[in-house]
């Protein structure tokens, strides 16, 4: 793929790998929310429309898997892992700190399912960067230092 | 590709790897890459080239090499050692193997964390470049698909892998061998191979760090399970939420095309695999097998009533055979052994080796390889060094939402599925989660119930209805507001989810209940009676305690 090339050529170069088969719809949406970030209403009728799908049902599968999204993400993100061994090293205190200093508008804060660090126990995946063994202290001096919009 | 090809390409790596005098693998998987292992293999990269050393002395990545809490990690073939906290400042005693300031981190081949364990599906990982083929191929990697492919007949294959009575390692222990006759003796043309790769239980993580270490093995695996069961077509189902193991996978698939090995005439024999990867959205229960085909198709990842089972009506309506990536990850040694040799092995009736994630309160975190059968006293203070001072081991969870918790009184008890079975929990996909005395039963069931009630896909009504009923109660125990009907309620729906579930989803959902309900039922009357928590975890109000108290 070129940079040059448009998301909309890019995508289509990448339903037609699957000959615009139905059965690619997963493969599909996760090359989309790749491309534009998320999946907007537009772009799931133009995926249905190509596939050959009714949009009821590709709004049905992408809405049933918890990793696509539906609204453009926030400048932040930090992932939580509640999976047990950093919900029993105190992953939900962490996930209070983050709600209770984070500005809505500009971080996605979200739980995740074991992100498999169990070693490191407990984790926060702060835009990308995994912070181990992270006590509440550390989460609020991280989060204070990462410049906002 | 031939057989001839792969033995000059086996010579050729080997000597070139003999040749150097000193070859540093560095760790690069998920818990030592969060420690910043790639920083330290750039500076041991800068350091070769700063001493003019490049081409005696090489550093590359590699697999877990299992002492995730201890990262980043980094092996010396040299030393024959494993190092553990590496810094990047240590690049320079590793490279001029001046290793005085790092003997007292040195983790050598009697050290009892690597002792106690039996490595065959983790053997190349930490050892080999997971990136680079010929690194597979060094180790003897392929040789059992080329006798696969051109020596052994399909039944002759089947037959190794009856003898190894190896079972099933994605958690429910079929024999592997039944399975892929089943599929075998289907008449249709079409057929399917299948890796179940979406390892979703919290607390665990061999899977993807099998296919971040030694993918190559798997393909090898699951070519092996297509010849054998007469399938053109395999496809690998991977968890989405795990990116590196989705770009290893899709580095030695290309290399593995390339090679010939796939996609084309295998070893110029008449037989063809082609493995496609699958990418998972986050749905746990996408880990069951039917949901996991209907995923594949393209549709909501949602169970139907078995049977028929895969073996007979899978992907597409065709026969295909669903296996796990562990389960894929010991054919290539079963066949270069021989089953019976493999039999050996472990538990009589569980034979091989199961990879443990052991975490939680426990000295030595990581990956754990080690026969069927050790001892979970074992397992927790000869490799894992016990629980760190200062605490007190109260259970091991065993098996994630579907297993159950192992207490104290069993802790002699071997580890194999009938053993773990018989005392109300499984094997489970192989997590190992260590409590210590501030865990709160209730609440950890709780949390579990609380995931399961999260990914219940909705189909049926007990899973559906009763995760949030069961969820519903044990919130209620842990805000200390548990009413004494509650645990015949609770009791009920246990029984009811078990028998009415459609898929194991819901089957297996009460487990964590039923199993602290069996071994912890004095903490659960704490919560209700007493309205006090006994590990000093759940916030129960102080209006509540001091009413309890008034009352008693």
């Amino acid at each position: 793929m070129t940079p040059s090339e448009t998301r909309e050529r890019q995508l289509e170069r990448v339903m037609s790998r699957y000959h615009y088969s139905g059965s690619a719809l997963i493969e599909v949406l996760h090359a989309a929310q790749q491309l534009y970030g998320y999946l907007g209403k537009p772009l799931l009728n133009t995926i249905a429309h190509k596939l050959r799908l009714p949009p009821s049902k590709v709004l049905g599968v992408a809405t049933f898997y918890h990793l696509f999204r539906f609204t453009p993400p926030h400048e932040h993100t930090a992932v939580v892992c509640l999976g047990t061994a950093c919900y029993a090293a105190g992953g939900t205190e962490l996930m209070s700190v983050l709600e209770r200093r984070c500005n809505a508008r500009e971080w996605s804060i979200n739980a995740g399912r074991c992100v498999g660090s169990c070693g490191l126990a407990p984790v926060v995946i702060c835009d990308g960067q995994a912070l181990a063994r992270v006590t509440p202290a550390e989460l609020e001096k991280q989060i204070g230092d990462t410049p906002s919009a | 590709m031939t057989g001839e090809i792969l033995s000059v390409l086996r010579n050729a790596e080997q000597k070139r790897q003999a040749a150097l005098e000193d070859r540093i693998l560095c760790c690069t998987v998920a818990g030592c890459l969060s420690g910043g292992a790639e920083r330290v293999r750039g500076s041991i990269h800068k350091e070769i080239e700063a001493r003019g050393r490049s081409g005696k002395v090489e550093v590359c990545g590699t697999g877990c090499l299992g002492l995730c809490s201890q990262g980043p990690l980094v092996r010396s073939s040299a030393a024959d050692a494993v190092f553990t906290n590496v810094t990047p400042e240590d690049a320079a005693g590793l490279v001029s193997g001046d290793l005085s300031k790092l003997e007292d981190r040195a983790l050598r081949a009697g050290h009892p964390f690597y002792a106690g364990q039996k490595r065959i599906i983790l053997a190349n990982s930490g050892r080999v470049d997971p990136e680079r083929f010929s690194d597979y191929v060094a180790m003897g990697g392929y040789e059992s698909l080329l006798r696969a492919a051109t020596e052994m007949a399909p039944e002759e294959i089947i037959g190794e892998v009856k003898k190894s009575r190896l079972r099933g390692r994605g958690g429910a222990g079929y024999p592997a061998g039944l399975k892929w006759e089943l599929v075998a003796r289907q008449p249709s043309p079409t057929k399917y191979v299948v890796c179940n790769a979406d390892e979703g239980d919290p607390g665990a993580f061999m899977n993807r760090s099998v296919l971040e270490g030694d993918p190559h093995r798997v393909l090898e695996g699951m070519a092996i399970a297509g010849r054998a069961v007469g399938a053109q077509q395999g496809y690998i189902y991977a968890r989405g939420e795990s990116p590196l193991a989705i770009a290893r996978l899709r580095t030695a698939l290309e290399q593995a095309q390339r090679e010939g090995l796939l996609g084309g005439r295998m070893f110029d024999s008449n037989y063809q695999f082609r493995i496609d990867l699958r990418i998972g959205a986050g749905a746990y229960v996408c880990g069951e097998e039917t949901a996991l085909l209907a995923s594949i198709e393209g549709k909501r990842g949602q169970p139907v009533p078995r049977p028929p089972y895969p073996p007979e009506s899978g992907l597409w309506g065709n026969p295909t055979l669903i296996n796990n990536v562990e389960t894929f990850a010991n054919i290539p040694t079963i066949l270069e052994m021989g089953g019976e040799a493999f039999a050996s092995i472990g538990a009589r009736n569980s034979p091989g080796t199961k990879i443990f994630a052991l975490a939680g309160r426990v000295v030595r975190a990581g990956l754990v390889e080690v026969p069927i059968g050790t001892s979970l006293r074992t397992i927790l203070y000869e490799l894992g060094g016990g629980v760190p001072p200062g605490y007190e081991f109260k259970a091991a969870q065993t098996g994630g939402p579907a297993g159950g918790c192992i207490p104290s009184q069993y802790l002699d008890l071997p580890m194999d599925y009938d053993s773990l079975t018989s005392i109300g929990t499984m094997m489970g996909s192989g997590g190992l989660i260590v409590l210590d005395t501030s865990s709160c039963m209730v609440d950890l069931a709780r949390f579990f119930m609380e995931f399961c009630m999260d990914e219940s896909c909705g189909k049926c009504i007990p899973c559906r209805a009763g995760t949030v009923q069961m969820h519903d109660i044990l919130s209620r125990m842990t805000r200390g507001e548990g009413v004494e009907g509650d645990f015949a309620m609770l009791e009920q729906l246990c029984g009811l989810l078990t028998e009415t579930s459609l898929c194991g989803l819901g089957l297996a959902a009460p487990n964590p209940v039923i199993s602290t309900l069996r071994h912890f039922r004095r903490e659960y009357e704490a919560h209700v009676r007493e309205r006090r928590c006994p590990a000093g975890h759940c916030d129960i109000p102080a209006r509540i305690q001091e009413a309890a108290e008034a009352i008693a």
